[in-house]
Parts: C-alpha cells; sequence; structure tokens
C-alpha cells in the first residue's frame, strides 16, 4: 500500500480526529498523534491485517528547542505487504513523556533506553527505564540542544591545558631568545 | 662486562645488581590486552609476525596480574576510565602505560564528545605518549624500544 492508502485505511479504523493531516510530500510520509492516543492508533497498525505493520523500524526523538517540544519518530515497517509508514508524537520538552510501546513491540525496549538516555524523555510503563549507553551515574541529556559540558564528569576533568598557548611563565621568558 | 678484580674464569662477569634486574625487566615487558578501538587493530598487527613484539620479550598477557605494561589502544569513554582505572591498580608494580594514539593521548578527534576521556592521563599516570591515528606497528615497536630504555635508566637499590 502506498503512505496515502494507509493513511485512508487508517482513518476508517481510527476515531475522527486522531490522527492529523498526512505529510504526503515527505519521502517518507508521517503523520501526527497526541501522546494520549498514541497506543491506540499504533495498536490499530499493527493488528489491522491490512496494515500489519509487526515491525518497529525504528524509534528516534527530536529535539525542536524553539518551540519547546519534544518529537517522538516512530518508523513502522511490514514485512507481510513490504510498505513503510512513519508516526509521530510531540510532547513538551520540560517534561517529555509518552506512553511506552514495549507491549506491542518488545524491540521498543532498548530504543526506549537510548532515547531517554540521550533526551531524557520518560516513556511511561516502560519496564526497566534506565540509561542504555551512558553510565548510570551521569548527569543530564547530552543530545538535548541546551546541554552543556560540565567541569568535570563522572570526577574526571571535561578539558586540558592546550599545548599551543603558552603559559604566562614561558611567554614572558621570550620564545624567541 | 666491569672491571674484575680476582682472576675470574672467562665465563663469568661482574655487574652491578641494578643492571641485571634492569636488563630482565626491560626484556620481558609482557603488556596487557587493551585495545579499545582501532589502535586495538594496529596493537594486534604490532604482536603478529610482521613487527613481532615477541623478539623484544614483549608478550601479551590476557590479566592485568601478570603484566608489566598496559597499552591504552584507542578512545577512553567515561564508562570505561572506572575499569581503565581498576585494571592498572590490578597490575602489580612496577608498571607502566603506554597512551597509543590521539585519543588516549588527548581525546584526538573525538575530545568534543560528551562521553570521551580527554586524554587517558587524567585517569592514570602516563609513561609514553604515542601520536598517531592510529600510530602504524613501526611506531609502536619503537615505543617498546623507548620504553626499554628507560627502564634501563631505573635505579631500585642504589637511589
Amino acid at each position: 500500500m502506498t503512505a496515502e492508502e494507509i493513511y485512508r485505511h487508517g482513518l476508517e479504523r481510527i476515531p475522527a480526529g486522531t490522527l492529523g493531516e498526512l505529510a504526503a510530500e515527505a519521502v517518507q510520509p508521517w503523520v501526527t498523534v497526541t501522546p494520549a492516543s498514541l497506543l491506540d492508533v499504533l495498536t490499530v497498525f499493527r493488528d489491522d491485517p491490512a496494515l500489519a505493520f509487526e515491525c518497529l523500524d525504528c524509534l528516534t526523538v527530536t529535539d525542536i528547542m524553539d518551540e519547546g517540544q519534544m518529537e517522538v519518530v516512530y518508523h513502522l515497517y511490514s514485512y507481510k505487504h513490504q510498505h513503510l509508514f512513519v508516526v509521530k508524537s510531540r510532547t513538551g520538552r520540560d517534561e517529555p513523556q509518552v506512553p511506552s510501546v514495549t507491549g506491542l513491540w518488545p524491540a521498543a525496549d532498548w530504543y526506549e533506553r537510548e532515547q531517554y538516555d540521550m533526551f531524557g524523555v520518560r516513556f511511561t510503563g516502560h519496564p526497566n527505564l534506565t540509561r542504555l549507553f551512558l553510565p548510570d551515574e551521569w548527569v543530564g541529556h547530552p543530545m538535548r540542544l541546551d546541554w552543556k559540558e560540565g567541569e568535570t564528569a563522572l570526577g574526571i576533568p571535561t578539558s586540558r591545558p592546550d599545548p599551543l598557548v603558552k603559559k604566562d611563565a614561558e611567554a614572558g621568558g621570550g620564545a624567541d631568545a | 662486562m666491569g672491571y674484575t678484580p680476582l682472576n675470574l674464569p672467562s665465563n663469568v662477569i661482574t655487574t652491578r645488581v641494578d643492571a641485571v634486574l634492569n636488563w630482565g625487566r626491560a626484556n620481558s615487558i609482557w603488556y596487557m590486552l587493551f585495545g579499545l578501538a582501532c589502535c586495538g587493530i594496529e596493537l594486534m598487527q604490532t604482536g603478529g609476525p610482521r613487527a613481532d613484539l615477541d623478539r623484544f620479550g614483549s608478550v601479551f598477557r590476557s590479566t592485568p596480574r601478570q603484566s608489566d605494561l598496559m597499552i591504552v589502544a584507542g578512545t577512553v569513554t567515561y564508562k570505561m576510565a572506572e575499569r581503565v582505572r581498576r585494571l592498572y591498580e590490578q597490575m602489580a608494580e612496577p608498571r607502566y602505560v603506554i597512551a597509543m594514539g590521539s585519543c588516549a593521548n588527548c581525546g584526538g578527534w573525538l575530545q568534543k564528545s560528551y562521553a570521551v576521556v580527554k586524554g587517558v592521563d587524567l585517569i592514570v599516570p602516563v609513561d609514553l605518549y604515542l601520536p598517531g591515528c592510529p600510530p602504524r606497528p613501526e611506531s609502536l615497536t619503537e615505543g617498546i624500544l623507548e620504553l626499554q630504555k628507560k627502564i634501563r635508566r631505573e635505579n631500585f637499590i642504589t637511589k
């Protein structure tokens, strides 16, 4: 099915007003869904035999700092019908929170842990929402656009003196001498 | 080697205790397998038949308890830093550290990353810095030879 057909098929099975407009001109067309109705929509997409998105291909997050929002992007793929669809869901940036889809696709477990690690998005209902890559003691979420590296990380300095910049004592001595 | 005050047979030499100790230590630098990134590949090459570190008495060990030298080959992340420190502390003294490659020296071209330690000398004391990205096996071989020179200069008995 083309994205247009998937969208129209979904509209018939999902309560009116839940699915946003289809961004059909995009390379991978997508719709926007509110976090509250996300699980219902994705359940239909997975279980409907004509759609049959049995694979969560990719789960990513975009930090849209200008608009104060976080966008969670779900790439769905169907091996049965060989078609692809993208669902996006926006949540507030200060306390980003969307429902976990681990109940629908077990593969989402590590995806969501990674996104929590990098962006601090809380996936409610996740069985074990801990950091995936960074150490547990890490402070902050480095992929957020307003994240700044501190003076130290885990007790280790995060900078070192530049060897090309001479120290004051050496500069006074004169390099030409 | 040295001056012989007695009428010793020709197969007996006199020397200093430190010189004998250092001769033995310099020619049996066992290094710990510590490949963290692409430098690890060059480290393996150096142990292989072409560069052949074995001819200098250096063989790899897979445990810090038997190692004299830790060649930090590759990018050290903050998650790994704790392990680097622990492995270093598990090595028996005297112990040496080579920071191999730009990443281990200063973070290299990953220095701006949030996850990379800006030089392994921020965690453990380093004896020798090897430049290169990654250094060739010849470079690491020269590094081992330089470390041998350093070991031969050391004094344990005579301070």
